[in-house]
């Protein structure tokens, strides 16, 4: 059985991205103006239902106000859906990183913290595994090719390039990055390709492509143009502009690779 | 067919209510344990793990469980070993450093090739499809033939002999063992814990095994 060469693709993960305030599910325009478009649990449960891949929780208000408290969500998603859960937002310490996983996350997304303390990514991923730590890089256009890395939902600069910063969290022990483009995102007018391409050429672990997405050809075009591990749904799903089997059918059509 | 009593076991390590859930929704009846009698008296036991094999095998050894698991396999009851679960199940390992396994199931652990790390990252974060093996359809994996499951992970176990390779599959055109089975020993790379409506099908060929027999 080893030893052979077929080079197959891989297959790219569609994920509901599920973002969380007060208990609602809510939706912003470039992180911002946020509107509630239902419950989360609802939300997940239908999702999982309907064929998506993977389902990621994201606290929109934790980084500003410094707390987490996704728990409840997290426990209560995990007894009827049966894909990996990410939770994010507001994640600062190895506690909260326990917390969510004894809620039953699988992994962690993790932006602000990794800024503060780069180190932390190191300790984290040590104590976890890589494989249950998501960088999350939420990146503005400053000029040609190039991306400014934001922290607290897309509130505050760093100073940081959003491309070498995507290497060093890699090198530090990340084991996914999930990069959203602020410009992009609630737009529902496509993703950043060109941002997505610069970072998958220089990272060799997976990439999630998040912020954007407004239809089915808009993925079919981003999987053309960088080569992206999984993209992240919001708008597309939240709002019924096309359904889970939908967007598959569509990608299956433009000979995308998805789980079935 | 409900009510048999499958021991979880604790070693403190990632999350395992994802694993519980799952196996609850299949019908079996959960603990969560580390206790040698709980363990030893369950009609199947589920070897749970994400993470770093050497860490894994510290946590099992300083439960003194790698010695339960030995005794339990002697009883000829079933026992499931999921990712890094299956791993250790196995001779050894060379994630950082050497470090032995709990030894069922001859074979070893190593690291994933990947032949172009553009295409294909590691770790290998990814549905991808399990191909049973001729000839062992009829087992855990019956009726998931071709379907796709989720895996994380960087390292792969191979068994000494192919006998007990019950599925192989292919990442960036290297082609592992994804399900293993010696006797009443079983073990997935993938987790069907979070592979959907296929991956539930696993777990409750699994418990099937473990009522018949009980």
């Amino acid at each position: 059985m080893p030893g052979s060469v077929e080079l197959k693709m891989k297959k790219i993960r569609l994920i509901a991205r599920i973002d969380v305030k007060n208990e609602f599910a809510i939706k912003g325009i470039h992180l911002e103006g946020l509107r509630k478009v239902g419950d989360p649990n609802d939300l997940a449960k239908n999702y999982y239902e309907s064929g998506i891949d993977e389902i990621i929780f994201m606290d929109a208000v934790a980084a500003y106000y410094d707390r987490n408290s996704l728990s409840h969500i997290i426990e209560k998603a995990c007894a009827d859906v049966f894909v990996p859960i990410t939770v994010g937002g507001g994640i600062r310490t190895i506690e909260d990183i326990q917390t969510a996983l004894n809620s039953g996350a699988d992994k962690v997304a993790i932006n602000t913290q990794l800024i503060r303390d780069p180190d932390f990514l190191k300790e984290a991923s040590m104590t976890f595994g890589s494989q249950c730590i998501v960088a999350s890089i939420d990146a503005k256009k400053v000029g040609d090719r190039s991306w400014e890395a934001y922290i607290d939902n897309g509130r505050e600069p760093t100073g940081k390039d959003v491309v070498k910063w995507a290497q060093e969290v890699q090198f530090l022990g990340a084991g996914e990055i999930m990069l959203t483009s602020i410009d992009a995102e609630g737009t529902r007018k496509g993703f950043d390709c060109e941002l997505n391409d610069e970072v998958a050429k220089v990272v060799s672990i997976p990439l999630i492509s998040s912020g954007g997405a407004g239809n089915s050809n808009q993925v079919v075009e981003l999987t053309r143009k960088a080569k992206v591990d999984a993209v992240a749904l919001a708008s597309i799903l939240h709002y019924n502009v096309e359904s889970v089997g939908a967007i598959k059918k569509n990608l299956m059509q433009n000979e995308v690779l998805i789980r079935l | 067919m409900s009510g048999v009593k499958i021991a979880v076991i604790d070693y403190g390590v990632g999350n395992i209510k994802s694993i519980c859930n799952a196996f609850e929704k299949m019908g079996a009846n959960i603990n969560v344990t580390r206790e040698k009698e709980d363990i030893l008296g369950a009609d199947g036991i589920v070897l749970p793990g994400v993470g770093a094999f050497p860490h894994g095998m510290k946590k099992l050894l300083s439960f003194g469980l790698d010695d339960v698991i030995r005794q339990y396999a002697n009883t000829g009851k079933p026992l499931i070993g999921v990712c890094l679960g299956m791993q250790m199940l196995f001779d050894s390992s060379n994630e950082f450093q050497d470090t032995k396994g709990i030894g069922l199931i001859p074979g070893k652990v190593e690291k994933l090739p990947v032949l172009d790390d553009y295409l294909h990252k590691l770790p290998h974060v990814s549905w991808n499809e399990i191909e049973v093996i001729k000839g062992h359809s009829n087992n855990i994996i019956s009726d998931v033939d071709g379907s796709d499951m989720y895996f994380v992970h960087s390292f792969y176990a191979t068994p000494d002999s192919f006998e007990n390779v019950l599925s192989t599959t292919n990442y960036s055109g290297f082609e592992f063992c994804s399900t293993v089975k010696k006797g009443n020993i079983y073990g997935c790379q993938y987790h069907p814990e979070k592979s959907s409506e296929q991956g539930l099908k696993v777990i409750s060929n699994f418990i099937d095994i473990c009522n018949s027999k009980g």
